[in-house]
């Protein structure tokens, strides 16, 4: 989650996005998603079953969103900002099959723009014009679930989405997905992509398989252990290191992660706290293991880095959620909530899933993948469709209350990785 | 009237010099947070606070910055010596290769040091391979990374002033000096060097107030216990979204770069050195 991407343009020196590192690159990585190789081959099974464990229903507006709403005129346009490579792309023509059929279908034309590289960066960069009460261009935008996230929230930037004109998402919405910790009952926001945080390593460099977060504790592998400079992130893997959820940790159990984080550091193990770079890092053999975004290790194979591994520790790993949400003053709000409905189908899902590669939130695109898009590397992964028991090891990020609470995060981790 | 002719150059100050700066001073005594807004409330605190969770920083930064500055002059100087008395009529040249790297953007420059540092990279991999290095040692991640890449950033900074001063000094002066049975190395000492002085100062001061505010070498090279204050007031500003504590953190950092930048005026200032080289 968090941090970096590149900009599709220039390289600019003042972009603070390039200045932290490179891009958190939501990347094909297609043919690279064998289960074996992930370490996750017991697991690979059916996921079907679990796609209707849970039912959710439309919540009813309040009343002045309602006249709102019903008050929108539909249009013809939409803007979509999203992150880059983060859609279906031909790789000859750059165009988006799936956008293309949605504008044939409904008649409506979109503006798609690659232009969110990180979130904090994003954040300041609209927070103004929000605070302003005007437009920033954009009828969706995509946030990770972070604090930014709930700031968005919280300062009411959001326009409520009108979730009967969202039936698809309710029909095939994937329960990881449904009424989250972050936006229960997905008032304000729908996913786009969720992903795991876990641990990635060379096992030339390590000389044993790695299964634990006790294992980027170990001084053996003093000087080449990466961390994320994300404190979010690096909070959350102490934690679950200790046996706490993140999401119901408190500041206490924050305090001692940061204790066995500090430990970790003052014995030189770790080798630095890592922006989206820490993935060249584990490239150059700098770093032997570390915390790690499944989609990146994929990226790595793509380039011929095929000895490092992805794993899910014993003790978890993370699942961050990439969020489609209508900014106030959206020129096209009904636009909007039409691509976001059409985006619930396994036809649109499937379409964007086989280049994608992340955690899919339509179950059924796995069919859909499997016996129209005929590609079993991406349909059969455990990756983009995790089984149930994957589900039960994946935790969920904590969810800040307030700035004050945030803060309390931030001065309890920024230490480790500003000292 | 002569005056109107400095207009443009008032208006400019003004708008992008004085109002980012009272705008940043005024941040810098506000309290609130991104939720409830900011009120300026003469909270002189901050001030406190910012020097008393970051003072390892702003050090790390300043001895940096000295560090650096000094190895560049080191480095630098003979080779704007080279160029200004022995570069002939290709002065013009050699001053171009220098300056070429810099054509490229400096992000970019310093990634390729990631990609040469690595531990089993062009230098330490081959270094390693011949056995002079030891199997364990790196150099990412550290400070000695971040100095050199501090040191690599600068180096046109403090050529162009260097060769300038030494571009100007009187050969007769030189030659005399050797009439007058001086040793080459004496010339060097008494008569070239003094006479280059205000190169080293003008040079100095560039270099200076640029390492010491550098950001990018630390965050691209360094490693725990290696960020400087302007990652510090990067961080504050972005991700904690603490406001007030960027903008003082700017604030104390400006003030001392001035304080530091007034004492070495003093002692080596531009005024002595001439009366010295004169």
């Amino acid at each position: 989650m968090s941090d970096q991407k590149k900009s599709n343009g220039m390289w600019r020196i003042d972009d603070p996005a390039l200045l932290r590192g490179l891009t958190q690159a939501r990347v094909s990585r297609r043919g690279f998603l064998e289960a074996s190789a992930l370490g996750l081959g017991a697991m690979a099974l059916p996921s079907a079953a679990f796609a209707s464990d849970m039912m959710a229903k439309p919540a009813k507006l309040d009343a002045t969103w309602q006249a709102w709403w019903e008050k929108q005129k539909p249009t013809k346009d939409l803007v979509f900002a999203n992150w880059p490579y983060y859609i279906d792309t031909d790789d000859k023509t750059g165009k988006h099959a799936s956008l293309d059929k949605f504008t044939k279908d409904t008649g409506i034309k979109i503006k798609y723009l690659e232009v969110i590289q990180d979130n904090a960066s994003y954040y300041a960069k609209i927070a103004p014009v929000l605070k302003a009460g005007q437009s920033i261009g954009n009828d969706i935008i995509v946030i990770t679930n972070t604090w930014q996230l709930t700031e968005l929230i919280m300062q009411k930037f959001l326009t409520p989405l009108w979730q009967e004109k969202l039936p698809n998402f309710f029909k095939n919405a994937s329960p990881s997905v449904i009424s989250p910790a972050y936006d229960k009952g997905n008032k304000y926001t729908i996913t786009w992509q969720s992903g795991l945080t876990g641990i990635a390593y060379n096992p030339k460099l390590t000389g044993r398989e790695i299964t634990s977060f006790d294992d980027l504790w170990d001084p053996k592998f003093a000087g080449h252990v990466g961390m994320m400079s994300d404190l979010t992130e690096l909070g959350s893997a102490a934690l679950l290191k200790l046996g706490i959820k993140p999401v119901t940790s408190t500041s206490d159990d924050w305090k001692k992660a940061a204790a066995i984080l500090d430990e970790q550091k003052k014995k030189n193990i770790v080798r630095q706290y890592y922006d989206q770079s820490y993935i060249k890092a584990l490239e150059n053999g700098d770093t032997w293991i570390s915390q790690a975004w499944s989609g990146d290790i994929f990226q790595a194979h793509s380039k011929g880095f095929n000895d490092l591994k992805f794993i899910v520790p014993k003790e978890g790993a993370m699942i961050w959620h990439d969020n489609m949400m209508i900014p106030k003053g959206a020129a096209n709000p009904l636009s909007a909530l039409t691509w976001m409905n059409y985006y619930y189908t396994p036809e649109t899902a499937g379409l964007i899933e086989d280049y994608d590669n992340y955690i899919c939130p339509v179950p059924a695109a796995q069919d859909y993948i499997l016996k129209v898009l005929k590609d079993p590397d991406v349909g059969n992964s455990p990756l983009v469709f995790p089984t149930k028991e994957m589900y039960a090891k994946v935790n969920d990020y904590y969810v800040f209350t307030s700035y004050e609470n945030y803060q309390a995060w931030s001065n309890t981790f920024s230490p480790i990785v500003q000292g | 009237m002569p005056y109107l002719l400095s207009l443009p150059s008032w208006l400019y100050l003004t708008v992008f010099f004085v109002v980012p700066l009272v705008a940043m001073l005024s941040m810098s005594l506000a309290t609130g947070n991104p939720l409830v807004g900011y009120v300026f409330s003469w909270h002189f605190v901050e001030f406190a606070r910012a020097v008393d969770h970051y003072w390892v920083q702003l050090v790390r930064s300043f001895w940096y910055g000295t560090l650096s500055t000094f190895l560049t002059l080191v480095l630098t100087y003979p080779v704007a010596y080279w160029i200004a008395f022995h570069g002939g009529r290709h002065k013009g040249t050699f001053l171009f290769l220098i300056l070429l790297p810099f054509f490229v953007s400096f992000v970019i420059r310093t990634l390729a040091w990631q990609f040469l540092l690595s531990d089993q990279g062009l230098i330490l991999g081959s270094l390693k391979s011949w056995g002079v290095l030891p199997e364990k040692t790196y150099l990412l991640s550290t400070s000695t990374a971040v100095i050199g890449g501090l040191v690599y950033n600068s180096v046109a900074y403090y050529v162009l002033p260097l060769y300038v001063a030494l571009e100007k000094v009187d050969r007769r002066v030189v030659r005399a000096a050797g009439d007058l049975y001086a040793s080459p190395a004496q010339a060097f000492w008494r008569v070239v060097l003094p006479l280059s002085a205000p190169g080293i100062f003008a040079g100095f001061l560039l270099v200076f107030v640029t390492n010491v505010g550098d950001f990018v070498n630390a965050a691209l090279l360094g490693g725990p216990g290696t960020r400087m204050v302007g990652n510090i007031i990067q961080y504050n500003f972005f991700d904690a979204q603490d406001y007030p504590m960027a903008a003082t953190l700017s604030s104390v950092l400006m003030f001392l770069l001035i304080v530091a930048i007034y004492l070495y005026a003093r002692v080596f200032g531009t005024e002595s050195i001439q009366e010295y080289a004169t």
